[in-house]
């Protein structure tokens, strides 16, 4: 047992005393996940302006009207310049649409609600902001529609139905909150490298001949390749617990499910974090092989576990593939203990799930293990 | 007492290791001497029970590697021949470590660590990082390392690579004295200088078997000449006439320098020397060595040791 603890506190003692790397895992994390938190921020937040150009070669009443519609909207930041001029800020990315109202378009928008011929509208797009472009043209089309119907003396046309937003999850008094889930993906991320640097530290001990050292100790396997797990996994907490601090410190985040699922999920990950360690120092070779192809391995393993954004915007395979990942399991399992706000037994499954995963790990990392020298 | 009895090891095809024995017995140096690759690492490596060996058996004082695991591993200390320590511990930090690995703990061991500190001569920077050692420092707390437990048997798998002659004259202060503390040594080097120094006896090894072992004087006798005379001369003289002497053993002449083996420098030198001035010779230098480890190695293998 001294020597179990011996191990486990050295691991512990020579993570602590790299001061840079200590700052560099915590601060990663945060700083990346409150990017991602202000990136696909709540419903509530200010969205940014999408930027667009308008011509009015008309000048009637009609586009004049839609003109300043589409200034009032929120959505929009306008700006009334010349055709040329409006292309240009297009094709430099300045704004994400120019829209030229042709000459006569008044007139025929007019004509053409009673079946006379259609004025064409131009719209010119920059084509990497495509998003942009549906906003545009959905408003677009609704500004002129109620315009035109409303000049041309017609009634006033106006949306058939109204909508009432209610955010489904499980405690209606709590907002959703885009840095709970930002946090959950970021730190699984940053925690799943960090566990990957501590399995290349095992190959980086056999190169430097410590393994040698150790391995003359009379310390079985289950006591070397168990105190790295129990370290890793502890170190894991560790940084997990620091990120999801500052979640709630500084961003909201809060733990709105059960506080005990949370420590669950949270634990199966670190768990799982001390095996796929052990893994990486099983399979790999060098270090500098093995240190490519694991951090591939691990942001893959984190995409497909909706770390970077959530998975349910993935194609249907993709989603179903996503269960094979063990993140995802982790990222899921932290959302409902965070801002789904769900029950203890809403984590059951995914710790289930991670903590089988650290077995098969596990079981792969000692069979594979090169323990002779 | 350390018995290593056949071990031999194979990889693949190549046999690494091929039926080495010997004894060491405490308060006895035994020398691994043979170039790199020669099979002196691997024999370590299995005494140590790093790797396991395909024949043969090793026993240290009645425990025996592979059926009393813990208990012959306490009875041996491993100094690798790569700097085994970290980094960012301090040098009294990496001796507690390695001390907790064999169960001790608390006072023991901070006393067992100062202890085995201030024998390498590095009691005053125990809590320095040994990333501020010179290599010479670490080489001596790499030792401390494997002495924290108090083992019987030392390991050390060519212990001066890389140091200075300084440090290198420190660490055999060292070595010589857990000699005399009664530890029992095994030194493998490829340097037939540290064997001559520290070896009470000497096993050769290459390709993986043992080509000569006994005392410093033992191998010695194994030479054809205990001296080589080198002769510096002027003119021509018939080598043939001067291997035929009494007490030549060998005579060769590379440009104007003649190398003869000989036993007895006194006695066969003179008739050498005669020789040459009957001829007609002038000699111009005279110089002489004993023959070493070096000279062993090379009639024994036909090869230098640092081939």
């Amino acid at each position: 047992m001294n020597a179990f603890v011996a191990l486990v506190r050295k691991d512990l003692v020579l993570y602590l005393s790299n001061r840079r790397a200590l700052v560099m895992s915590l601060a990663a994390p945060i700083l990346i996940a409150a990017f991602f938190g202000s990136l696909f921020g709540s419903r509530d937040s200010k969205p940014a302006h999408v930027n667009i150009a308008v011509t009015d070669l008309d000048r009637s009443e009609i586009s004049t009207r839609v003109v300043a519609a589409l200034r009032q909207d929120a959505t929009f930041e306008v700006t009334a310049t010349g055709e040329d001029e409006a292309l240009a800020l297009v094709k430099s990315g300045k704004v994400a649409a120019a829209i030229t109202l042709p000459s006569g378009f008044g007139k025929l928008a007019s004509d053409a609600m009673v079946g006379g011929a259609k004025p064409e509208l131009a719209l010119r797009y920059d084509p990497s902001q495509a998003i942009a472009l549906q906003v545009v043209r959905g408003l677009l089309a609704e500004y002129v529609i109620r315009t035109v119907a409303s000049t041309a003396g017609g009634p006033r046309l106006t949306l058939p139905y109204v909508t009432r937003e209610d955010a489904a999850i499980a405690r209606p008094e709590t907002k959703y909150n885009s840095y709970a889930h930002s946090f959950a993906g970021m730190g699984v991320q940053f925690v799943l490298l960090m566990g990957v640097d501590l399995g290349i530290g095992l190959l980086l001990m056999r190169r430097l001949g410590l393994w040698k050292r150790l391995r003359a100790a009379p310390l079985s396997r289950r006591k070397l390749l168990g105190s790295r797990i129990v370290s890793t996994a502890l170190i894991a907490l560790v940084v997990f617990t620091v990120v999801y601090a500052a979640a709630i410190a500084i961003f909201g985040v809060r733990i709105d499910g059960s506080v005990a699922g949370f420590i669950a999920v949270l634990v199966a990950f670190a768990l799982l974090t001390g095996s796929f360690g052990l893994l990486i120092a099983a399979l790999g070779r060098t270090p500098e092989a093995t240190r490519g192809l694991a951090i591939l391995a691990t942001l893959l393993l984190v995409m497909l576990g909706g770390a970077w954004v959530p998975s349910f915007i993935f194609p249907e395979w993709l989603q179903k593939l996503s269960l094979f990942a063990p993140t995802r399991w982790a990222v899921d399992g932290l959302d409902a203990m965070t801002w789904r706000g769900l029950p203890f037994h809403d984590a059951l499954l995914p710790v289930a799930v991670m903590l089988a995963f650290a077995a098969v790990f596990t079981v792969v990392a000692i069979w594979r293990f090169a323990w002779d020298e | 007492m350390l018995e290593a009895v056949e071990l031999r090891k194979s990889y693949g095809t190549r046999r690494a290791v091929a039926d080495v024995s010997f004894r060491v017995a405490p308060g006895e140096v035994l020398g691994l001497l043979g170039p790199n690759g020669a099979g002196k690492s691997t024999t370590i490596a299995m005494i140590a029970g790093l790797t396991a060996p395909d024949a043969g058996s090793v026993s240290v004082n009645g425990a025996t590697l592979g059926k009393d695991g813990d208990g012959f591993k306490r009875r041996i200390g491993l100094v690798p021949q790569d700097l085994a320590l970290f980094e960012d511990l301090t040098a009294l930090a990496n001796i507690e470590l390695f001390g907790a690995l064999y169960d001790i703990s608390g006072k023991t061991l901070r006393n067992r660590a100062a202890e085995v500190l201030a024998a390498v001569g590095l009691g005053d920077r125990a809590g320095d990082k040994p990333s501020t050692f010179s290599g010479g420092m670490k080489r001596r707390l790499n030792i401390a390392c494997a002495l924290v437990h108090d083992p019987d048997v030392l390991l050390l798998d060519e212990p001066t690579a890389g140091v200075d002659p300084q440090s290198r004259n420190a660490i055999f202060d060292n070595l010589e004295a857990l000699k005399r503390s009664g530890k029992a040594l095994v030194y493998t080097t490829h340097y037939m200088e540290e064997a001559e120094r520290l070896a009470d006896r000497i096993v050769v090894i290459d390709h993986g078997h043992v080509v000569a072992s006994g005392t410093l004087p033992e191998l010695m006798s194994t030479l054809p000449a205990a001296q080589m005379l080198q002769v510096d001369i002027d003119g021509d003289v018939d080598v043939a006439s001067l291997a035929s002497l009494p007490g030549v053993k060998q005579a060769q002449r590379s440009g104007n320098r003649l190398t003869l083996g000989i036993d007895d420098l006194a006695r066969d030198g003179g008739a050498v020397l005669r020789t040459l001035a009957a001829a007609g010779c002038k000699v111009r230098h005279i110089s002489s060595d004993r023959g070493n480890l070096e000279d062993v190695f090379l009639a024994l293998t036909g090869r230098q040791l640092r081939d």
